[in-house]
């Protein structure tokens, strides 16, 4: 080998290689291990690892309520999820936009709960919806403070929805500030000029033109609330009696509450198919509605 | 002249009223956290939206006991700086190569670590304890940076891509006329020029690695290594409704992140903007 070939592949080797080592590691051999794992009766302790084929696709398909109820909690929360903070990130973003002379203080205020972990968040609404809420029923007599609020299936639902909102749409916020702020001011000057009103600029100009950070904002809070897990775990733990366990909760108790492996590597690779296939959907519908300037 | 004159109209300022109302609500869970963790068992009970009468300070000197705080602070401190640092360095090496050099073995590397960025944590996470065991780094510190390094490629070798296709080649050509290695062209000419988006990737992963709990529950088992969020964990389950114990707890675990974003604020509101773009 010349030289320079051999000086190439030294530089090759020391750029990439360390990277691709450890995401080999931590990230293609177990994703291939699982794959295989999930044809298995693996319980994650013994030697003897049975192939059992597609019996467990099967068996989450026709005989596990659980994974289906996770599944039907997580879309449902997806979609309330996705719409609130969109909703609501935008909405701040285009009135933080404006002349107001409380705005910086504003967009920190906003932004604050999205820098502490799902966990800890969790468990400071847990205190507010068990406690917190009661104190202010009782001073206010309002019904709504005083459901039961992690007590039922559809308040509990509602609970972390909620919190959700609280803690993302601060995040998505900043991206839309930054959006609208890249709109060029002469474009908007000059529809105003053409006679439109403030909601005509808004629906004609502003929104096409933050298509590209719709896409982001899509992308981000549909990945987030389908890989609901931390929040979840900590506010309600999945209860009362399932009613609020999210597919990445099923799948974590399912292989370390009762130790089946083999099943819950099989339900591991039907969430990543459906997270892969959801993530390219949206992409693709979104970018389509992008405007080139 | 019409722009000054707008400043002071009416509907602005009802919108200011509002916006800031609804401020003010973005901060109760806070107020109720704040007043609460100085409160007694009792008087929490009674009426946990009063402001404390008597403020019980020494909650927080047991939740710091208890928590093992200054140690848990250590952890999730060495964890996260050593992460960010070694993903930092070693993925943008590894961008930067990848976009100068498009080999077939860079390529599919490439699509493998952006079709890597959809892999939910839970369909990995199984094998993966089996693989950091199998390595012998269990219940290490190194294990779990190991881990982070892994997970952590994709996302980060993305943006960095994202970011040297803009670098013009001229400089680097320039530098390798004037007699530079390839390794001197990089740390000299091309990391310096990469500071916003190095900027932006350490944010994102510091608010990743430090607030993430579950791969640390599956890596640490050892008390001694818990970062903030397991400590904090395993403390609220010990302590379940004992609220005057476990709100200072919390109080102890969303203060370090807090104050960074404070701090750091227009530096981490810029590197959203900026990683979003490229997202």
């Amino acid at each position: 080998m010349d030289h320079r070939k051999r000086s190439r592949l030294m530089q090759q080797f020391i750029f990439v290689g360390p990277t691709s080592l450890f995401f080999f590691i931590i990230v293609l051999i177990p994703f291939f291990l699982g794959l295989y794992y999930s044809f298995t009766s693996w319980n994650g302790i013994s030697r003897h690892v049975e192939w059992t084929g597609l019996r467990n696709y099967l068996h989450i398909f026709t005989k596990d309520p659980s994974f289906l109820n996770s599944f039907w909690f997580t879309a449902k929360f997806t979609l309330f999820g996705l719409v609130l903070t969109n909703l609501l990130g935008f909405a701040l973003a285009y009135v933080l936009t404006r002349k107001l002379f409380t705005r910086n203080v504003l967009r920190t205020v906003f932004f604050v709960p999205h820098v502490i972990g799902g966990l800890l968040l969790g468990f400071i609404w847990q205190f507010i919806f068990v406690r917190g809420f009661s104190s202010i029923g009782q001073a206010t007599g309002w019904s709504f403070f005083n459901l039961p609020w992690l007590g039922t299936g559809g308040t509990a639902f509602w609970a972390i929805v909620i919190v959700f909102v609280w803690q993302n749409a601060g995040y998505l916020m900043v991206i839309y500030i930054s959006a609208i702020n890249n709109v060029p001011k002469s474009l908007i000057e000059a529809s105003k000029v053409d006679g439109a009103g403030r909601f005509q600029v808004l629906r004609q100009v502003t929104i096409p033109l933050v298509m590209p950070a719709v896409t982001v904002c899509l992308f981000l809070s549909i990945s987030w609330s389908f890989k609901l897990f931390d929040l979840n775990l900590s506010l309600t733990k999945g209860g009362p009696f399932k009613a609020t366990e999210s597919v990445a909760l099923n799948i974590y108790n399912e292989a370390y509450t009762i130790s089946r492996f083999g099943m819950g590597s099989a339900k591991a690779m039907i969430f990543f198919v459906i997270v892969a296939v959801i993530s390219l959907l949206q992409v693709r519908a979104t970018k389509k509605r992008e405007v080139e300037l | 002249m019409e722009t000054t004159a707008k400043k002071f109209n009416v509907p602005l300022l009802l919108i200011e009223v509002i916006v800031i109302l609804l401020g003010l609500l973005f901060l109760v869970p806070f107020y109720f956290l704040l007043a609460n963790s100085v409160k007694s068992y009792s008087e929490i009970l009674s009426d946990s939206a009063a402001l404390p009468t008597a403020f019980q300070w020494s909650n927080y000197a047991e939740a710091w006991k208890a928590t093992n705080f200054p140690r848990a602070f250590l952890n999730s401190f060495i964890i996260t700086v050593i992460s960010n640092i070694l993903l930092a360095f070693l993925c943008s090496m590894c961008a930067y190569k990848m976009v100068r050099n498009n080999s077939l073995y860079n390529r599919i590397l490439y699509i493998a670590l952006v079709a890597a960025m959809v892999i939910p944590f839970q369909a990995i996470m199984i094998p993966l304890v089996q693989v950091v065991s199998g390595l012998g780094v269990m219940d290490s510190t190194a294990g779990l940076i190991l881990a982070y390094l892994g997970f952590g490629a994709p996302m980060t070798v993305f943006l960095f891509h994202g970011f040297v296709k803009s670098v013009p080649l001229d400089i680097e050509e320039a530098s390798r006329v004037d007699g530079s290695s390839p390794y001197g062209t990089f740390f000299r000419i091309v990391l310096p020029l990469m500071q916003p988006i190095i900027v932006t990737v350490i944010i994102l992963n510091t608010l990743w690695i430090w607030n993430d709990y579950l791969m640390p529950s599956l890596i640490l088992q050892d008390p001694v290594l818990r970062t903030i969020p397991i400590a904090t964990y395993s403390f609220f389950g010990q302590y379940t409704k004992q609220w005057d114990l476990a709100l200072p707890g919390l109080v102890l675990g969303i203060t370090p992140v807090v104050i960074f974003f404070l701090v750091m604020q227009k530096y981490i509101i810029e590197g959203i903007a900026q990683g979003s773009v490229k997202g």
